[in-house]
């Protein structure tokens, strides 16, 4: 998607949402693939990292931080299991009207608790993930979504996981 | 008490500081981590601890499954997977089990859950997210999983859809408070 490329950072706030200001070049993408594996806990990672990919660590580390400012990567970092720690994820979704769908991903994308959220065709046009530190806080956060919004909220708990893998190669 | 209450709940002082050296970790490095030649020395100045400790805590975190891995999220639509289709399905109570579990055995697959059903508006109960460069081709993935469901377990779905991804609007990962 065209983007004006001169803002710092990406309103969130507009129809489509994130998109990427560059297409990853070929030693983007080995890097991408690389470190969509387990990234290496040891002094010098990046160091490590170039080494497999014969690139120095200051090349790592300088395409990282493109790949990141330019929202071809997301995020970089350690993935969290809330679950794990005593918290929670939940799935859930909203039918948002369209003359109202600014405001409302703007109050949504609000919530920190709100850890991603999707744009769908259907109905329900929009689809978010709550992360929240106690089981009891997903209901909660629903309901002041709800009222920040005058939407309802539909919750999609997972009753049971069959496969999550989270990697694509780029 | 549950597992996650044992997790939460540590027995001695010495794991009572570790829980709370993780949780500073997890608030330090839940945005990302440094982009830095030596980040988990970054981290642990920013956390008061050393890099040793920082290192040996975040592999606990990773050998007990607190961090899923470490590593880059991609913004899939840049690398190529333009069309990201969340497949629903309605299926037999009794079959949902084995259905998700060779569903989500398709390696097109990257996420599959069961869900509760919404009814009467939301009949499904089997999620299965399929990525891949275009829409035609996420199509004919949903129908391979239609026609493999068929096959190995006839009758068992009564209605799908999909859900295709019109835009990210948020994609920050969690975010737990201070």
């Amino acid at each position: 998607m065209p983007d004006d490329g001169k803002s710092e950072s990406l309103k969130p706030a507009t129809r489509r949402g994130v998109a990427a200001r560059r297409q990853p070049d070929d030693i983007d993408r080995r890097l991408i693939n690389t470190l969509q594996g387990d990234f290496p806990v040891v002094e010098a990672p990046f160091a490590a990292v170039g080494e497999a990919l014969g690139l120095s660590e200051h090349e790592v580390i300088r395409r990282l931080q493109s790949l990141l400012d330019d929202h071809v990567l997301t995020r970089f970092g350690p993935m969290f299991q809330i679950e794990r720690m005593g918290g929670a994820f939940c799935l859930a979704a909203m039918s948002v009207p369209e003359a109202d769908w600014l405001r409302v991903v703007e109050a949504v994308n609000a919530f920190p608790e709100v850890a991603h959220n999707y744009r769908r065709e259907h109905a329900l046009n929009m689809w978010f993930v709550l992360a929240t530190e106690t089981p009891e806080g997903i209901a909660a956060c629903a309901h002041r979504i709800e009222a920040a919004t005058g939407l309802a909220v539909s919750l999609f708990p997972k009753e049971r996981e069959y496969f999550v893998e989270m990697k694509l190669e780029a | 008490m549950t597992s996650v209450d044992a997790l939460r709940a540590p027995a001695t002082a010495g794991d009572d500081l570790a829980a709370e050296l993780d949780r500073r970790i997890v608030l330090t490095t839940q945005g990302g981590l440094p982009l830095v030649p030596r980040p988990y020395a970054e981290v642990a100045e920013r956390v008061g601890s050393d890099e040793a400790t920082v290192r040996s805590r975040l592999a606990a975190m990773l050998a007990d499954g607190r961090i899923r891995r470490i590593g880059a999220v991609p913004n899939h639509y840049a690398i190529g997977y333009t069309a990201n289709g969340m497949s629903v399905w309605d299926i037999d109570e009794h079959l949902i089990d084995a259905v998700g579990e060779r569903v989500g055995a398709l390696p097109f697959v990257t996420h599959c859950y069961r869900r509760p059903r919404h009814l009467p508006d939301w009949p499904y109960n089997l999620f299965a997210m399929v990525h891949a460069a275009n829409r035609e081709a996420a199509l004919a993935r949903v129908a391979e999983i239609a026609a493999l469901i068929e096959r190995e377990f006839r009758g068992a779905c009564r209605r799908r859809d999909v859900l295709f991804s019109a835009g990210i609007l948020k994609k920050t990962g969690l975010r737990i408070g201070g």
